[in-house]
């Protein structure tokens, strides 16, 4: 008992020193390439954790999350430009975006959310290019040249720095939505349609209520921060705002990280989106083909041997150093032995206030 | 105007049968694996390629070339399932596969841009640009080709599949794996072939891609595996007959659609798929046990 008040306390402070260092970050660290990095990596941890919230919990991969960063981009961009908003009050505008998102994600999710699996992917990605083609198309989203975004008449010198509290802010209010949803009731409906869609239902959840809200929440999350990415890089154009590179992106950060976890979607952007920053700029790299062979690589090794991501795997592997020569809690069925035994010990690591991804499942229902 | 429609149907047509050729490989890779094989996009792309290197540097003919890239294509399956998709088991496997293959695609696409770069290259032989007249249309033979090459490939395909021993252990694994299993299938050397074949196919479709796309790169896979998702699922997954028809429909759609407005024709394209799956989930020849989780 005294142990596990004891883990609770390192685990909070580990939490505040974390958040510290974030917030230092850019105190620290002047140079704008290297906060251009920061600012980039929270955009993707939110967009990440948003992700998260909808398909790590309820076990729909949406490969077309992109349809609510572009429309995101391009509702703030048209407001602006329409009403003739301008300089910082152009945030003020955030809210209407989260709507334009949501609403955006009911007529999507109610066709969507009707197929399941390797339907439902590749209806996300059929609505992803219809999207981006009507970005192609129409008039008001400015053709194949996109918009661009209102002037900020912040300094150019310290330029980032606003935009990486904002995205922080995001970033640290997504995972707390996050944290919330996985220990609400709702979160537990999401995790058991996950785990047997037809068996939550026949246990009274409902299921397409559910899947719904959690759709049109990340949705709006994911429009919210796609407007602040918008702002920052000042433009959008249909290939860029729609990009099916995005898309796949963000499932691989949520998959590195371990899925359906709240820090594993975390840990993943932050490695994956610095590191392809940075490989990008190298010059031995310069064509992109060569980070692109790696970037695979490290995928094939990361699925082949963490299949469920670093944050589950690596708390199991720390559990059986911690457990090593003596018997560890011993789980109740061999074929869920490896998630049974992270979860009874919680992922050991400092990092993640998360346990385990699979414990609601009722052990071995698939 | 009416001779334009005809025009358009003939073309969606025939376009249909080049799609069609690609299609068939993902469709069957599903369903006997009940894996997406995002790669597929790429894989076709490496087909085009391979088939470019052997008709400019050692002046093959494309369709004597295709004796090459098949088999070729045939063992880079092969090996993509006994290396990568092999190993993974479990509840997580649809969307494991789903990463597996994309991290293929990334790969294959890193090496395509290191051998031969990012512009656009177009496989060309006398009758790719030449087309015949025919009551009153306008046909290019390569199509026509294509055409008769996907329909002799299909019949193929499906005696292999209703003909064959092999062909049996096929659909006795699609039906069931653990009870082909337990008859004394060996259903992992079953999955294996059946990888490398749907991959081989994609060597066809390839090489008809290059010719009347009208120039590809290491990028086009992305667009391309869209397309095919969209048709196999319009099909019903794992019905090769199903992707048949769903692609020349598909391509005959946007054929008829570009008439009135390029712009939107793709668009088209996927919000058929959208609409058809909202009526009929399954898709037009699909299986009732693909909606099941």
């Amino acid at each position: 008992m005294n142990a596990e008040k004891s883990e609770r306390a390192l685990k909070h402070a580990a939490l505040i020193v974390l958040v510290a260092a974030a917030i230092a970050f850019p105190k620290v660290f002047t140079n704008p390439a290297v906060t251009n990095y920061g600012v980039l990596a929270m955009i993707f941890v939110t967009v990440a954790t948003a992700w998260n919230i909808f398909s790590g919990y309820s076990g729909y991969i949406s490969l077309g999350h992109a349809v609510f960063y572009g429309s995101g981009a391009y509702a703030l961009g048209i407001a602006a430009r329409d009403w003739h908003v301008g300089g910082t009050t152009v945030f003020a505008l955030l809210p209407l975006v989260a709507v334009v998102g949501a609403v955006i994600a009911v007529p999507v999710g109610l066709i969507a959310l009707r197929v399941r699996r390797h339907t439902f992917i590749v209806i996300t990605i059929a609505f992803f290019f219809i999207f981006q083609l009507m970005a192609f198309n129409f008039s008001f989203t400015g053709g194949s040249s996109g918009l661009n975004s209102p002037f900020l008449t912040w300094p150019a010198s310290g330029y980032n720095t606003p935009f990486y509290y904002i995205a922080l802010a995001f970033a640290i209010g997504a995972i707390a939505i996050s944290w919330l949803v996985r220990r609400s009731r709702f979160g537990l409906q999401l995790r058991a349609i996950r785990d047997d869609e037809d068996r939550a239902r026949g246990l009274g959840v409902r299921t397409m209520r559910v899947k719904l809200s959690a759709f049109i929440l990340s949705g709006a999350l994911t429009a919210m921060i796609g407007a602040v990415w918008f702002y920052y890089i000042n433009q959008v154009a249909p290939q860029t705002g729609f990009d099916p590179l995005f898309d796949l992106t963000v499932v691989l950060m949520a998959f590195i990280g371990g899925y359906g976890s709240i820090a594993g979607p975390v840990l993943g952007a932050l490695i994956i989106e610095p590191g392809t920053l940075w490989l990008n700029t190298q010059p031995q790299f310069s064509g992109g083909y060569l980070s692109e062979i790696l970037l695979g690589g490290i995928f094939l090794l990361v699925v082949l041997f963490m299949p469920r991501g670093i944050i589950p795997t690596g708390g199991e592997w720390i559990t059986r150093l911690r457990t090593r020569g003596r018997p560890a809690v011993v789980p109740a069925m061999a074929m869920d032995a490896a998630s049974g035994a992270a979860a009874s010990s919680g992922s050991g690591s400092a990092t993640s206030g998360s346990e385990s991804t699979t414990s609601v499942s009722s052990g071995g229902t698939r | 105007m009416a001779h334009q429609i005809y025009q358009a149907v003939a073309d969606g047509i025939l376009e249909g049968g080049v799609y069609a050729l690609m299609a068939v490989g993902l469709t069957l890779i599903f369903g006997v694996l009940d894996i997406i094989n995002i790669a597929q996009g790429v894989l076709v792309i490496l087909g085009a390629y391979l088939s470019y290197s052997l008709s400019v540097h050692l002046h093959i003919d494309l369709f004597l070339g295709l004796l090459i890239t098949v088999p070729a294509m045939f063992l880079i399956g092969v090996v993509i399932y006994w290396a990568f998709i092999r190993r993974l088991r479990g509840t997580e496997r649809t969307s494991m596969t789903l990463l597996v293959t994309y991290a293929v695609a990334l790969i294959v696409e890193g090496v395509l841009y290191k051998i031969y770069g990012a512009n656009d290259v177009e496989l060309t032989a006398s009758y790719v640009t030449s087309s015949v007249h025919l009551l009153g249309f306008y046909l290019s033979y390569i199509y026509i080709y294509g055409f008769i090459l996907a329909i002799v490939l299909i019949a193929a395909l499906y005696a292999l599949l209703y003909r064959t021993r092999f062909g049996r252990s096929v659909r006795a694994t699609m039906q069931d794996e653990t009870a082909a299993r337990l008859v004394g299938i060996d259903v992992n050397r079953v999955a294996a072939l059946t990888f490398g074949i749907g991959v081989a196919v994609t060597a066809t479709g390839g090489m008809f891609y290059g010719a009347t796309s009208g120039g590809f790169n290491p990028n086009s896979g992305y667009d391309l595996i869209s397309r095919l998702l969209a048709i196999i699922i319009l099909g019903g997954l794992g019905s090769i007959g199903g992707a048949l028809a769903a692609s020349v429909f598909m391509l005959l759609l946007e054929s008829l659609v570009t008439i009135w407005s390029p712009n939107w024709a793709i668009v088209v394209f996927y919000a058929a798929l959208v609409l058809v799956l909202v009526i009929r989930p399954t898709g037009f020849l699909g299986r009732k046990a693909v909606r099941a989780q």
